[in-house]
């Protein structure tokens, strides 16, 4: 027995992980606290979504709102979307540009920093009200975050304590972000879903490629993915992080109906689509990768399947509750064919995607359960136990406990460490 | 001409207004009885079906819920719904209201209306799933019968529950 914080990890290799961790409303309230607001680097954005001064997005880390800014200057800033007078959200717009971030409840004004510049009626009127002669507006800004970039997608962190952004990410994760964002992109839309599950069920899912195969079967039938297929697990040195890759196009027919020929659900015959449109590719890149997910732990999921790039952030909202908000991006220099491509392929993928509509579902699934009964431990013993390492193959679950150990370590940092940026 | 002047109808369009609801309200309940194999016969061979976030629609960008650029690739989506994808259990409800016709032409209409989507699940709660607007262009073929040369839904509830499997 491991007591961690509170929470009674089973095993020490994170092959069980208790069910209350998706339910108990005093554990989400520590996960706000060690890692949202923790030593971690939280997805906010692409700079292709503010590329002008002024422009600002409006976001979540955790469940703290945020705003994502470009200064005057060209820098980025983020601040927690909060005034600091009486705590109003300052910024209702999910995109916009200003010079200025104006409270409307008091008229409290921040610049684009969220350093507060003004503040209505600082000396009264005729003698009467007012502040305190040694009211000082530098101590009232709105909490501002440390930013740091990495190709184009911008991440901040509200600790001091949070190591340099490439050390987080680790050396597979920089990798394949040199890999995707090779180039400057460009936001073709967004997509929201509304999922009822915890968050970390989701986590789990994008670091599972056991269940691609199986629960998906759009995917399998159209050899676009199958377990049997080559394909590789790495994760960051923290092993927080992770890369699920698979070669497309290489599959051997007959390896894969032989291994799939106990599962009742696959149907062992390649469809003809009506329509091919669908699948027509075009590489974007030339080392046949088919698909790539990443997962940025806790916040973000960097996705490229055939010629669809998208993020996934993930927004908590409560133990049962997140929002999944999707930035599908393109790159600036597509022409109109191959932008054509993408937006047909986003059938893939999304709240409607032949290949993710099942996941929201399963995790939904599952927190329906571990509400009713919050007792007991899943079992993660898929690829073996004990030591957690990088695969050369897919049909594991190691890096949900990865991810597990990683997230362990983090509920129990002592809140100490976190107590600078508060 | 604003909007209120422009909305009184006709009495020669009155036919042509009960024309296009019947062909609407036929589309609606197609789905909700779970003909979906009868669903892509409503579109032309060239067609676009797009369900299209509001938010993305207000900042001019093309992405799509879901979206279809043929009456093979509607096909598509059927076949896949019935033998590939797994979704959440229950029984769809359409109701489209607010019917203008926007622009009568010999070969095509254009049409915008208003649905609401209920989803009732197996226990027979019944949530609501999406509010939206129908913006249609409806071809006229020989004989009079409409089929739908391109309709983008443009949906409120851009934040879906869940997943959305069947097609509004």
């Amino acid at each position: 027995m491991n007591a961690i914080a509170d929470i009674d990890w089973p095993s020490s290799d994170f092959t069980r992980v208790p069910y209350r961790v998706f339910v108990d409303p005093e554990i989400y309230k520590l996960e706000q606290e060690r890692i949202f607001r923790g030593p971690i680097w939280a997805y906010l954005g692409l700079e292709a979504e503010v590329p002008n001064p002024g422009d600002y997005k409006t976001t979540f880390v955790g469940d703290t709102p945020m705003v994502l800014q470009r200064t005057m200057d060209g820098e980025l800033a983020a601040f927690e979307n909060r005034c600091a007078h009486r705590g109003a959200i300052v910024r209702r717009e999910p995109f916009g540009n200003d010079t200025e971030h104006r409270c409307v409840y008091h008229q409290w004004c921040y610049d684009l920093k969220g350093a507060l510049t003004g503040v209505p009626f600082r000396r009264g009127v005729q003698g009467k009200g007012g502040y305190p002669k040694d009211f000082d507006l530098s101590k009232h800004p709105m909490r501002p975050m440390r930013v740091a970039t990495y190709n184009g997608v911008i991440f901040g962190t509200f600790s001091d304590a949070t190591p340099p952004l490439k050390t987080f990410l680790g050396t597979s994760i920089c990798a394949y972000l040199d890999r995707l964002f090779h180039k400057p992109v460009k936001v073709l839309g967004y997509l929201r879903q509304d999922i009822k599950s915890n968050w970390k069920l989701y986590t789990e899912n994008v670091k599972d490629p056991y269940h691609a195969g199986l629960l998906h079967l759009f995917h399998a039938t159209f050899g676009l993915y199958r377990s049997t297929q080559k394909g590789a697990v790495l994760m960051s040195e923290s092993k927080f992080n992770s890369v699920l890759y698979n070669i497309g196009g290489n599959y051997d027919k007959d390896l894969a109906e032989e291994n799939y020929k106990n599962q009742k659900k696959y149907v062992p015959t390649d469809y003809d689509l009506y329509d091919p449109q669908l699948l027509a590719s075009r590489p974007d890149f030339p080392d046949g990768i088919a698909n790539m997910i990443m997962c940025i732990a806790p916040t973000v999921v960097v996705q490229q399947i055939m010629n669809t790039m998208a993020t996934r952030n993930i927004r908590p909202k409560g133990p049962g509750q997140f929002e999944l908000f999707w930035t599908y991006f393109g790159f600036a220099d597509d022409d109109e064919e191959l932008t054509q491509i993408r937006l047909t392929q986003a059938n893939l993928i999304g709240p409607s995607g032949y290949i993710s509509m099942e996941d929201s579902e399963a995790t939904e699934m599952v927190q329906d359960n571990a509400v009713v009964r919050s007792t007991g431990d899943t079992v993660i013993e898929m690829g073996g136990r004990g030591e957690i390492h990088d695969l050369d193959y897919l049909i594991s679950e190691m890096p949900i406990r990865g991810f597990w150990s990683h997230y362990a370590k983090l509920m129990a940092e002592p809140p100490a460490l976190q107590e600078a940026a508060e | 001409m604003s909007l209120a002047e422009a909305a009184a109808p006709l009495e020669s369009d009155l036919l042509l207004q009960h024309q296009v609801t019947q062909f609407l309200y036929a589309y609606a309940r197609c789905l909700d009885e779970d003909r979906l194999e009868d669903w892509p016969t409503f579109f032309d061979d060239a067609c676009f079906y797009g369900i299209l976030p509001r938010e993305n629609a207000v900042k001019g960008l093309p992405l799509c819920v879901l979206s279809a650029r043929t009456q093979g690739m509607l096909k598509d989506r059927v076949k896949s719904l019935r033998e590939a994808n797994i979704y959440n259990l229950h029984y769809p409800r359409h109701v489209v209201s607010n019917v203008e016709i926007l622009a009568c032409r010999s070969d095509s209409l254009d049409v915008v209306s208003n649905v609401t989507v209920y989803q009732t699940d197996m226990e027979g709660r019944t949530t609501l799933f999406c509010v939206g607007q129908y913006n249609d262009r409806l071809n006229r073929k020989d004989g009079g019968a409409l089929k739908i040369g391109s309709r983008t839904v443009t949906i409120d509830t851009y934040n879906i529950p869940n997943l959305l499997a069947i097609p509004i």
